[in-house]
């Protein structure tokens, strides 16, 4: 192997699975074409003025008011679907990226303390975060959205609520198994303060493990809330998400209209599906045992 | 003789932190068994300034755990260790910098994810031993001390091999200028051509540096190689103390000659193959030792008294300190 960084040696390893190396291309295309949504589509599916119901439920190819073909069709509001589902990716990948960082740096940070500082503190921290895996995520977030109410704000803490639990978790026992190790306790003896070893000696070592669930619980985010989308729970009706759209075009599914459902639909499984290949991935390099 | 580093009367013991419904119990009035082990029961010593005390014993006798007591990485549940006056803990913390630790698996205590340069100057630069900005001219000397490249600051630990690392470990003690060192099974988890290159290296840093060391190993022939006097541990307790030649040559407490006539020899008279014998039986559970002397079932001169009254230390010889109340008479067999 030529680099000999930590990173350079991570990257040689994955390049070596072509299915991962793909579904980090298609990863990285769908997060550029959602970065890029307002300068590639060809029209601004979220404002109003744009849309003419004389264009709702027109199949692929539709060539409406606007002058240019609609690729993909158009929804029951006369947005054209290609344009409503890049601005889609764009509102589920801010709020599951959002949602998961959130939910990593708190989850993270009550497991490490929890493992670190022992105790009660520890015992109540990982009796809470118990309590709350043991209740189905969609619930908790369902019940939450609800009492929030709409918008990006209260979908994301609801999110938040529902998953930091899995980081605590997680967090917990890499934390608990590092503290035990003897580079912890020669730092401890030196001595350092417990600031300096959580932040330069805990945390870095407990990162692979959270990297991982990171990786698997945005793409979590993302169907959790295309889910809450669905139910109608999510974010405005002026503003769709995929999940929204996808719930749109249900009511049409059996009257032929199948693409208002359907395509949205093609492009949150290809990125869940994708999200979860490059996840699944970084979870076999950091775990040695299944290395061949 | 001028004690730099005083152990005075140290216990420690570990308990199994008793289950929520073992203190709901105790609450109400039940007698909750408590499995106390005694590690480290009523242990004294003091090593002068500059002067290496080998710490012997079987696993399990608590050597370690006196290293980790004196080193203030536990805090004892009795007594106290002091370096020239000061206290090492207090309040359950470590208050100096004065004492470090090498530990037994250089492989374990070395962080995996940081480069080992980094690793060296922590400790300095939290401490002000060294500036941020001088950092890396600091951490080359100590590199240069231990026998490794300066140029080697920006690896990461699993790029070198088992002797290289405990090196790194090493400096990384010594970097922190401390008086005391505790090596806790420097050698132990290195091949043999490289325990001799480290324990060369261990004598002339401690020659060169004045340093007062606490030497903890199993083996025998490292211990008498390293130090000027030796304490014998047996279940959490010194058994003997004194001159590491006189100790060895004419042991005078029963386990004592036990432990070392029990060492395999390389090479053999035809009449020493008499004298090699195992200790007769099991190290007893520490969870429930044996009454007065710990060592009394297995020892081959144990009487009625053995089994009652704990042997306290006592001088027996010039210098020679033994928990035994038969010395005189473990003296007489040699």
């Amino acid at each position: 192997m030529r680099q000999s960084t930590p990173l350079g040696r991570f990257w040689a390893e994955f390049r070596e699975n072509r299915v991962a190396v793909v579904a980090l291309v298609v990863v990285v295309l769908m997060s550029l074409l959602a970065i890029f949504a307002p300068l590639i589509s060809p029209q601004n599916p979220y404002d109003l003025a744009n849309l003419s119901l004389l264009d709702a439920r027109r199949a692929p190819g539709f060539v409406g008011s606007g002058g240019y073909a609609h690729l993909l069709g158009t929804d029951p509001q006369g947005r054209d679907l290609l344009s409503a589902i890049f601005y889609g990716l764009r509102i589920s990948i801010q709020i599951g990226l959002a949602a998961g960082l959130v939910a990593l740096t708190i989850g993270a940070s009550l497991g490490i303390l929890a493992a670190y500082l022992g105790g009660r503190l520890e015992s109540l921290i990982m009796r809470i975060v118990d309590l709350q895996l043991s209740f189905p995520a969609i619930l908790l977030a369902l019940v939450l959205v609800a009492l929030l109410g709409q918008g990006k704000a209260q979908l994301i803490g609801a999110l938040v609520a529902a998953q930091y639990a899995y980081f605590a978790r997680t967090a917990y026992g890499a934390a608990k198994a590092e503290r035990g190790k003897d580079y912890i306790e020669a730092a401890l003896a030196t001595p350092l303060s417990g600031r300096v070893v959580i932040l330069r000696h805990l945390l870095p070592n407990c990162m692979p493990p959270l990297i991982v669930v990171a990786t698997v619980q945005i793409a979590n985010s993302i169907s959790l809330e295309a889910t809450l989308s669905f139910l109608g729970l999510g974010l405005p009706v002026t503003e769709p998400s995929l999940g929204m759209l996808i719930s749109n075009g249900f009511p049409y599914m059996m009257s032929g209209r199948y693409w208002i459902s359907v395509y949205p639909g093609v492009a949150l499984i290809i990125l869940i599906v994708a999200i979860n290949i490059v996840g699944d991935q970084v979870r076999d390099q950091f775990n040695p045992r299944l290395r061949k | 003789m001028s004690a730099f580093l005083s152990v005075a009367n140290v216990s420690r013991s570990f308990g199994p932190n008793l289950t929520t419904g073992e203190k709901i119990a105790a609450r109400l009035g039940a007698s909750v068994e408590t499995r106390h082990v005694q590690a480290v029961s009523g242990v004294s010593l003091t090593v002068r300034k500059g002067e290496t005390l080998g710490l012997v014993g079987e696993s399990g006798c608590g050597k370690s755990t006196l290293g980790r007591l004196i080193a203030g990485i536990l805090p004892p549940s009795e007594g106290t260790v002091q370096i020239d006056g000061a206290p090492v803990m207090q309040g359950g913390r470590k208050v100096t910098t004065r004492v470090q630790t090498v530990f037994q698996d250089p492989f374990a205590s070395l962080d995996p994810r940081m480069k080992v340069g980094m690793t060296v100057a922590e400790g300095p630069i939290a401490h002000g031993l060294t500036t941020k900005a001088q950092a890396k001219a600091y951490v080359a000397e100590w590199f240069g001390r231990v026998g490794l490249d300066p140029a080697w600051v920006d690896r990461y630990p699993h790029q070198f091999s088992g002797g290289q690392r405990q090196r790194i470990a090493i400096a990384r003690a010594l970097a922190m200028q401390p008086d005391v060192l505790i090596c806790d099974e420097p050698v132990a988890s290195l091949d043999v051509s490289i325990q001799a290159q480290i324990i060369n290296l261990f004598l002339q840093l401690q020659r060169d540096l004045d340093l007062t060391c606490v030497f903890i190993s199993h083996d025998l022939s490292v211990v008498r190689h390293v130090s000027e006097r030796v304490a014998v541990m047996y279940l959490g307790r010194i058994v003997e103390l004194g001159p590491v030649g006189q100790v060895f040559e004419r042991p005078a407490h029963p386990y004592t000659a036990a432990l070392f006539g029990s060492v395999p020899k390389l090479v053999l008279d035809a009449d020493e193959l008499v004298h090699f014998e195992p200790i007769e039986g099991e190290v007893p559970s520490p969870l429930s030792p044996p009454p007065g002397c710990h060592y009394h079932p297995r020892c081959p001169l144990a009487s009625e008294v053995c089994a009652l009254d704990i042997p306290p230390l006592r001088d027996v010889r010039e210098g020679r300190v033994a928990a035994c109340h038969h010395a005189e008479a473990q003296l007489q067999r040699y």
